[in-house]
């Protein structure tokens, strides 16, 4: 029987409906989904561009040798905000964004469950990262780490900044776990008929596998901040070692949250590649049950692995030997993953945008982070590099060549979608190619001068052999990404002003979201093909080969 | 359904919630052994009336949505109203019960029992509070005739539930368990 296209109804409830209406108010007002993705976005690239600032403070104070160019206070600040902005306030609603803008066209909705849950959940993410910034206006910025650890959070060893990293945290979290949830109800409930969980796109999937991980990982977060406050302003007794509080307990906290965190913020990435792959390989995905199996893997294993954070606080051998166990096997689902993407592109006639330059990037790039990862779960080598450069290279090859390149790759690959206008790829391939040589040349060394023993977050080192030169060129590492990120403004800002059109569908992709206008209306489908594979645009266009009749068949 | 599978991931993600504050809560009995404290300062005979109180407004609430169900408008608000009434019963029982620990000198700073016992059963009663303006304005609505779909109350329903399993789990853990056993 031929399946029918499908008429998708307008939602039962009329929304408060800004349509009308022109100007700044229409955004301050909207409850759209492909808005508030946006504005996510946007609000993504302020605090990118506030905490790369931050940083080339930082590596100019670390370009040479006993510099003075930060006091070691403003440093503390500075390294601290960095991380904090990056991983909650960057990657976490450039996702979120991505998210909440794609999902529903993905699955063929009009619009999320619930827009006004959406719409708070924003502006109370937003609201707390402004809050974070605001501390710089007292007494000083949060400067104890991102991971903001016991006792060096307590009133007497660090400034007011804790109570706008607590209140920013708490809020930005709070919106976090209302987006999460708002996405699961989506995912389960408004799919287009048709769309069983097989043929779900994967960004589908990783989204949803995502949230979930949100829903279980922040409480936690926000318990140990809600405790912290109180010790702060109320004295309780929590985390101060000296009333008999517990460091420790901080860590168990942070880190049960902490761990699963990194997670939340590379799913996702994996399920843009997971697109990207596929598009620009002209092939389906190798293996799309082992992709969300290994997905859902990830995130069960997640909650088994967070103290091998904590392998240097003496918590004994047998806790640290089953800590180094699970966290080794973490390895496996994700190596199973890059299985998956080699052999999508495997024979495949793969076209080489910006977008899968990132995408190819990824496959080396997090390779060399998962591996020094790996290094770590091993306790004695953990015990020897932590809390050294070393470390530091580690996160950020994970979070830049990971969570970050699939921002980018996914920004080359539905911008066109969102603003209808191709970004350039000439340009493109200037901000690929120098945000690449700029991150190896800044982080690859950074593994070199941990091991050498330089120690993170300390503000200066003395006159050792090669500190200096290792350093400077990490320190020109950086600003070659900065001139990587200018580039990228540029694109975006030409292409917004007179970039060519894209129409609906530029890439040939296989996913609903190229089936509605470039960019959307604001009721995005009047109907829809029908969905009987995971790429139901390629069966529309070739019906011939269609997916479906070879699984059936 | 929609709504209601929302209230059910809210509610799982307050699980965890609770769970990190109770784990802590335990963490501290063992390191700083407070059982003789919490004998010497808690009334569990008279935390215990407010807890029955407490779980007969779970009770009334399903009775509330029951009718609701059924179109008898009158007894649903009725019952609805004994819920909140209930429940402002147990909050004035906490504030009274505050009024006095802290009248004691047992306060937030004053030990580790007093950071534990405050916060665990502070942000429970943040929880109820949150519940019974919840349940107060589906009343409102419930008596101006605006609340036609009986998903509304049951979700609330399902909040206020989940808020009393907290207490009951609370209520174990703090009052309960120190006269059985010793950490
Ligand atoms: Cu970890």
């Amino acid at each position: 029987m031929m399946k029918q296209w499908t008429h998708i109804p307008e939602p039962e409830e009329q929304l408060p409906d800004a349509a009308t209406e022109r100007g700044l108010l229409m955004w301050l007002s909207s409850v759209d989904h492909k808005q508030l993705g946006i504005m996510y976005l946007l609000a993504s690239l302020l605090f990118f561009l506030l905490g790369g600032l931050l940083v080339l403070f930082m590596r100019t104070q670390l370009a040479i040798a006993e510099n003075d160019f930060l006091s070691p206070e403003v440093y503390n600040q500075f390294f601290t905000m960095h991380g904090t902005t990056m991983i909650f306030f960057v990657l976490t609603p450039a996702f979120l964004g991505m998210g909440v803008y794609l999902v529903p066209l993905m699955i063929g909705a009009n619009e999320m469950a619930f827009p006004r849950l959406n719409a708070f959940s924003f502006w109370m993410a937003l609201f707390g990262g402004l809050l974070l910034y605001f501390s710089f206006l007292t007494e000083g910025a949060p400067d104890a780490g991102w991971f903001n650890y016991a006792p060096l959070n307590e009133s007497n060893y660090s400034t007011e900044g804790i109570h706008y990293y607590c209140m920013g945290l708490l809020l930005g979290g709070i919106g976090t776990v209302g987006t999460a949830i708002n996405l699961i109800v989506t995912i389960l409930h408004m799919r287009v008929p048709g769309m069983g969980y097989r043929q779900m796109p994967l960004f589908v999937w990783m989204m949803l596998v995502t949230a979930f991980l949100i829903l279980a990982a922040f409480p936690s977060l926000n318990a140990a901040l809600a405790m912290l406050l109180l010790d702060r302003l109320l004295h309780a007794h929590f985390f101060v070692t000296a009333n008999g509080g517990s460091a420790l307990l901080w860590q168990h906290l942070f880190w049960l949250f902490g761990h699963p965190e990194v997670y939340i913020l590379i799913l996702p990435a994996f399920g843009i590649f997971s697109e990207v792959f596929q598009v620009f390989s002209r092939k389906p995905i190798f293996g799309y049950g082992f992709v969300v199996a290994s997905g859902i893997a990830i995130a069960l294993l997640a909650f088994g692995v967070w103290v091998h954070h904590m392998f240097t606080t003496g918590l004994g051998n047998t806790v640290n030997a089953f800590f180094a166990a699970s966290s080794l096997l973490i390895g496996v689902p994700t190596g199973v993953k890059i299985f998956n993407w080699l052999g999508t592109m495997y024979k495949g006639s793969i076209r080489l945008s910006v977008s899968m330059l990132f995408a190819v990037a990824f496959l080396i790039e997090f390779t060399i982070g998962g591996l020094s990862g790996i290094s770590f779960a091993i306790v004695p080598i953990d015990w020897q590099l932590t809390d050294s450069y070393y470390v530091v290279a580690h996160l950020h090859f994970v979070f830049v060549g990971g969570s970050l390149f699939g921002v980018f790759s996914g920004l080359f690959y539905w911008f066109p979608k969102m603003s209808g206008r191709m970004l350039s790829e000439r340009l493109g391939r200037w901000f690929f190619w120098l945000f690449v040589i700029g991150f190896n040349l800044t982080f690859l060394i950074q593994h070199v001068l941990g091991m050498m023993g330089m120690p993170r977050r300390v503000y200066t080192y003395p006159q050792l052999p090669y500190f200096t030169l290792f350093n400077f060129l990490s320190t020109a590492g950086a600003f070659i990404m900065a001139l990587a990120v200018l580039t990228l403004l540029y694109n975006i800002w030409r292409s917004l002003r007179k970039g060519e059109p894209a129409g609906a569908d530029p890439w040939d992709a296989y996913t609903l979201e190229w089936h509605a206008a470039a960019p959307p209306l604001l009721k995005n489908f009047e109907r829809l093909p029908p969905v009987r594979s995971a790429r139901p645009l390629f069966d529309l266009k070739h019906p011939e080969q269609a997916d479906w009749k070879k699984q059936e068949g | 359904m929609k709504s209601r599978l929302m209230m059910k991931l809210f509610i799982g993600s307050e699980a965890f919630f609770f769970l990190s504050l109770i784990v802590a809560y335990l963490y501290f009995w063992r390191s700083a052994h407070f059982t003789q404290e919490a004998l010497h300062y808690l009334n569990v005979k008279l935390s215990g009336v407010y807890t029955a109180l407490l779980l007969l407004s779970s009770g009334s609430l399903v009775l509330a949505e029951n009718r609701q169900r059924k179109r008898a408008w009158r007894s649903a608000h009725f019952w609805l109203a004994i819920t909140i009434v209930l429940g402002c019963i147990f909050i004035a029982g906490q504030a009274h019960e505050y009024l006095t620990l802290i009248s004691e000198d047992l306060t937030l700073g004053s030990s580790e029992f007093g950071s534990g016992f405050f916060t665990l059963t502070g942000f429970h009663g943040l929880h109820v509070v949150a519940g019974l303006v919840l349940l107060a304005i589906l009343l409102g609505l419930l008596l101006k005739g605006h609340l036609k779909k009986e998903d509304a109350l049951r979700t609330a329903g399902m909040y206020w539930h989940f808020v009393d399993a907290v207490w009951l789990c609370v209520f174990t853990l703090i009052y309960v368990l120190p006269h059985y056993l010793s950490l």
